[in-house]
């Protein structure tokens, strides 16, 4: 065979791909992937529900656990609402591995953050990615590489951190190759240096700058410059500080991060004690205008 | 088998004291390489048929005489984007020197039918790619299945298998612009049962996969390289076609 279509050739590179499972997982489609591996969206025959599978694209040449198994121990360890639990894992007859893993439905954050979507509602959804990633560190795991697209928002404000597969839990790293993704990757793991939480915070802090848009308050640009700074040791040194900041932001609390003015913390406490306020000048004014009306 | 065996890839081969196995490398290269490089010439460099066609004999002369893949670092940049560089720079001082001299001496004989890579050219389903540097690589992609193709009808004509080609022929490689038959339709056709059909194509393409591996191996230079690649050719990019059987 000379010639062989555009169509053919996508139909080609899909069936050399599509994973042999076993008869309790049926394959319906594909959900995406990266280059670790490719997740599908399958149907568990003998729990009757539908689920994601993630199948590396090609087994490792070296006969080491490559990157997706590391992966799903890691899920494994990682019993938390905010990081996808995993159902069982597996080898596939041509030597691939695969794990399978609850189905997230709903949007990645940066189709989220593509939608008029209310300030309250963008800091409540990475209040939940800090819960997340605050519970990983404290198993000792680090993601190295947060950012939007790995980040699912459901439909009921549930929040899922996705695609753990680079993630640094102590144990030695299958290869040495710098992981991560430009603008969310710290000075040093840039360098391929040892990371540690704080790489993840410094992501965190890129994931709120663009969660915030082009006009944040200074306050919350702060906030993520602090934690983003290429300095670690001037970072928010746990995701829990991070948090509390960001916690009395919404609160409409002074920041750690931000020294404010005079005038600009007036304007906080006036908008946290807004109604408070404007009820006792209702009744100041309404006092003065009736005392007045009745000429004293 | 979980992967292919290790083979020495065609770059350590074209470094070897055997003569006959420094041969059967470069046809090995060339095979690969031609085509992607002769349309690259045609769209990126704008280059009529008959000019693209001497400028592709010549890079592979050329790239012959000059060692240039005999210099090919691994840890420097994959085979394909090392050669396809390359071939951009050869490319500028041919169209500088305006050169189109043949070059004889130690050619490599490996038929180069250019009459029908231009005949594949009229039958892209798209224009000119926006990007043609994507170009390269999926008509080095389409070298790699056409060449996984007949090995896996050689494989299937050597152990009896030619029943499993046929299921494998009729709905992965159909194109008709008509949608692929289902699993139920073709077992009909074939009058096999569908379960039959579910199992075939499994099992070929478990063989088909595995010959591309083996290909890949081939043809990339470093355990790195070889698994970049495979992911590239595997990731989920290339798995929109999918599978419509249910």
């Amino acid at each position: 065979m000379s010639w062989i279509s555009d169509r053919a050739i996508d139909q080609l590179r899909a069936a050399a791909a599509w994973p042999e499972l076993d008869d309790r997982y049926v394959i319906t489609g594909v959900a995406g992937g990266g280059g670790m591996g490719t997740v599908y969206i399958a149907h568990d025959q003998v729990l009757d529900r539908d689920v994601a599978v993630k199948v590396s694209n090609v087994a490792d040449q070296r006969g080491r656990p490559d990157r997706l198994t590391r992966e799903a121990h890691i899920l494994s360890r990682l019993d938390h609402p905010g990081i996808v639990p995993v159902h069982d894992a597996g080898l596939l007859p041509d030597g691939r591995r695969f794990y399978v893993m609850k189905l997230v439905r709903g949007r990645r954050l940066d189709q989220v953050m593509s939608q008029p979507v209310p300030e309250a509602i963008r800091l409540d959804l990475f209040s939940r990615v800090l819960e997340a990633v605050a519970f990983a560190h404290a198993h000792g795991v680090v993601h190295r590489d947060l950012k939007p697209e790995n980040i699912m928002a459901g439909g009921f404000g549930e929040v899922f951190v996705m695609d753990w597969g680079v993630a640094q839990d102590g144990l030695p790293d299958p290869d040495s190759a710098i992981v991560g993704t430009p603008g969310f990757m710290p000075p040093e793991q840039e360098d391929a240096a040892p990371v540690d939480a704080r790489a993840d915070i410094f992501a965190l802090g890129a994931v709120l700058a663009q969660l915030m848009g082009d006009h944040p308050s200074r306050a919350l640009a702060a906030i993520a410059a602090k934690a983003r700074h290429h300095d670690p040791q001037r970072r928010y040194q746990t995701v829990e500080q991070l948090a509390a900041d960001v916690s009395r932001f919404r609160h409409r609390e002074p920041v750690t991060a931000y020294r404010e003015t005079w005038t600009e913390r007036t304007v906080r406490v006036y908008r946290r004690y807004e109604l408070p306020i404007l009820l006792v000048l209702a009744y100041v004014i309404m006092r003065f205008v009736l005392l007045a009306a009745l000429g004293v | 088998m979980p992967f292919p065996a290790t083979r020495l890839s065609v770059v350590e081969r074209t470094r070897s004291g055997d003569e006959e196995t420094r041969r059967l490398a470069w046809a090995t290269i060339i095979e690969a390489y031609w085509k992607p490089v002769y349309k690259y010439l045609r769209l990126k460099w704008s280059l009529d048929p008959d000019a693209a066609a001497d400028l592709t004999q010549e890079f592979f002369t050329t790239t012959l005489e000059k060692e240039i893949v005999e210099r090919f670092d691994p840890t420097r940049a994959r085979f394909r984007t090392y050669l396809r560089i390359c071939l951009d720079g050869f490319a500028s001082n041919a169209r500088k020197a305006e050169r189109r001299q043949k070059r004889g001496g130690d050619v490599v004989q490996v038929p180069l039918d250019f009459r029908t890579a231009e005949g594949e050219m009229a039958r892209h389903e798209g224009s000119v790619p926006a990007d043609v540097d994507d170009l390269f690589y999926r008509e080095w992609v389409r070298a790699l299945l056409a060449r996984g193709v007949a090995d896996l009808r050689l494989w299937a004509e050597q152990s009896g298998r030619l029943s499993m080609f046929e299921v494998f022929a009729r709905y992965d490689l159909a194109d008709d612009g008509e949608g692929r038959p289902t699993y139920a339709a073709l077992a009909r056709d074939l009058g096999l049962t569908t379960a039959t059909v579910t199992n075939h194509l499994a099992a070929i393409r478990r063989q088909f996969r595995q010959l591309l591996l083996e290909q890949l191996r081939e043809l990339t230079a470093s355990d790195q390289e070889f698994e970049s690649e495979a992911a590239r050719l595997f990731g989920s990019r290339a798995l929109d076609a999918g599978d419509d059987r249910r």
